[in-house]
């Protein structure tokens, strides 16, 4: 017998299911009144410093199919690379966005303001990146992944440093499509899979 | 704010498997290739906050949120109550608990449910609360029917109530569902199976509590949650080759 540890186990996950508008973005699915407005409608309010981007995408199944269903989060830093609730963080920026795949099309858009590079620990700075965490019937637990950018030096990113095959970095980075638009669509599986997050 | 300690890694093997065939959906929904692993950045610690500022009055009640007020919903009335803890057992207090569920028959408030079962015109389905400074948390709501879902011919869900926490992180980030004390449903639900480990799937079954219930009332359920922790350490921040 040895001493206990004391640590708790984490709850398990499970499945946000078909439904998830309802309890997320109750508007979105059609139940109005309840809160005034949906949480997390943008990340970012008109004064927000830096460049105004839109982000477009899909989020393909294991088949190629576009999901109608799916609800997603996105987390991220300020202009100048400070997470809100950090000194000095731009009170404009909330960096908290849900939004959810469109029912006809299944695609999502993001607009908020590119994220500078992070500071980490022990000298480590990440390249600009804006954190995704995708719910949906049929996933069992979140899938967190990264959006990069194409037009930024990823080149020292200590995350993308990681990836080992390196055609699959290409997953993680946004494609620039216009002036202040990317595109960035998420595989699930099979061909071309994005990188999913452990962290 | 100033808490950014490293996440303690996730452990997936308590968690349910991304990949279980006997839930359809989730053979062409989950990664077919290896997570990348690695310690969390500031990214994952750190994450939204919300004040009570958001909330309205009734929020955390679903008999009546939806109409405000003015009607009560069908069903049995219960009482949804419980504490968010991190790993180390640290209540999480001040973090954003969010509730969805099907009203007394089991039917959804979405446009995507075509169950047979009517909708209340007094129930809309969700809910939400912050948690106190101890980290605890209450909701009023119905019990929710059980129902029938397209997956295997004849399969059905047991009665549940979803459950959205955020905590301090972004990696902290969970979904999860809650089931009640007794239902046979539950050992028969391919969602509830894709948890291997029969001990982690227990703690989503929230038993009676009488002794929380109110007679004439409302009986009560309670439901803890436990979130990721951080690493307690002094030995961070060092200078850098040290």
């Amino acid at each position: 017998m040895t001493q206990p540890l004391d640590i708790l186990v984490e709850t398990p996950s499970q499945t946000a299911g078909p439904y998830v508008h309802i309890g997320c973005i109750p508007t979105f699915a059609g139940v109005e009144g309840v809160y005034p407005e949906d949480l997390g409608l943008s990340p970012i309010e008109d004064g927000a410093k830096g460049e105004v981007i839109t982000i477009v995408g899909s989020i393909y199944d294991g088949t190629g199919w576009a999901m109608r269903d799916a609800m997603l989060e996105s987390w991220q830093a300020d202009a100048a690379g400070v997470y809100p609730g950090q000194d000095g963080a731009d009170p404009k920026v909330s960096g908290f966005c849900r939004f959810a795949a469109d029912k006809d099309s299944g695609e999502f858009t993001l607009r908020t303001v590119k994220p500078g590079a992070v500071k980490g620990r022990n000298g480590q700075v990440f390249a600009p990146h804006i954190s995704l965490w995708i719910v949906a019937r049929g996933i069992n637990i979140g899938l967190n992944t990264r959006v990069y950018f194409e037009d930024e030096d990823n080149s020292a990113d200590p995350l993308l440093a990681r990836i080992e095959q390196r055609p699959r970095v290409d997953t993680l980075i946004a494609k620039k499509t216009g002036d202040g638009t990317y595109r960035f669509d998420i595989r699930l599986q099979g061909e071309g899979e994005t990188v999913f997050l452990d962290l | 704010m100033t808490d950014t300690a490293a996440l303690m890694p996730r452990r997936r093997e308590m968690h349910p498997d991304p990949y279980y065939p006997d839930y359809k959906t989730s053979i062409t929904r989950s990664p077919s290739l290896p997570l990348l692993s690695m310690e969390s950045t500031p990214s994952e610690e750190t994450g939204p906050r919300f004040g009570h500022n958001k909330l309205g009055a009734l929020d955390n009640n679903l008999i009546c949120n939806y109409t405000q007020g003015k009607a009560l919903a069908v069903g049995e009335r219960i009482r949804v109550h419980g504490r968010v803890l991190d790993e180390l057992g640290r209540p999480v207090p001040h973090t954003l608990v969010e509730i969805w569920q099907a009203n007394a028959g089991g039917r959804y408030r979405h446009i995507k449910d075509t169950y047979f079962a009517p909708l209340d015109p007094n129930f809309g389905g969700c809910g939400r609360t912050i948690t106190n400074e101890n980290g605890y948390y209450e909701f009023m709501t119905i019990r929710p029917g059980a129902y029938p879902w397209p997956n295997r011919a004849n399969d059905w869900r047991p009665m549940h109530i979803h459950f959205s926490i955020f905590g301090h992180a972004f990696g902290q980030r969970l979904i999860s569902q809650m089931y009640f004390q007794g239902d046979p449903l539950i050992d028969l639900c391919p969602i509830a199976a894709t948890i291997r480990n029969r001990s982690q799937l227990d703690r989503l079954v929230a038993p009676l509590d009488m002794q929380n219930s109110r007679g004439m009332d409302y009986l009560a359920y309670k439901f803890d949650i436990v979130l990721r922790g951080r690493r307690q350490t002094m030995f961070e921040n060092k200078p850098e080759g040290m």
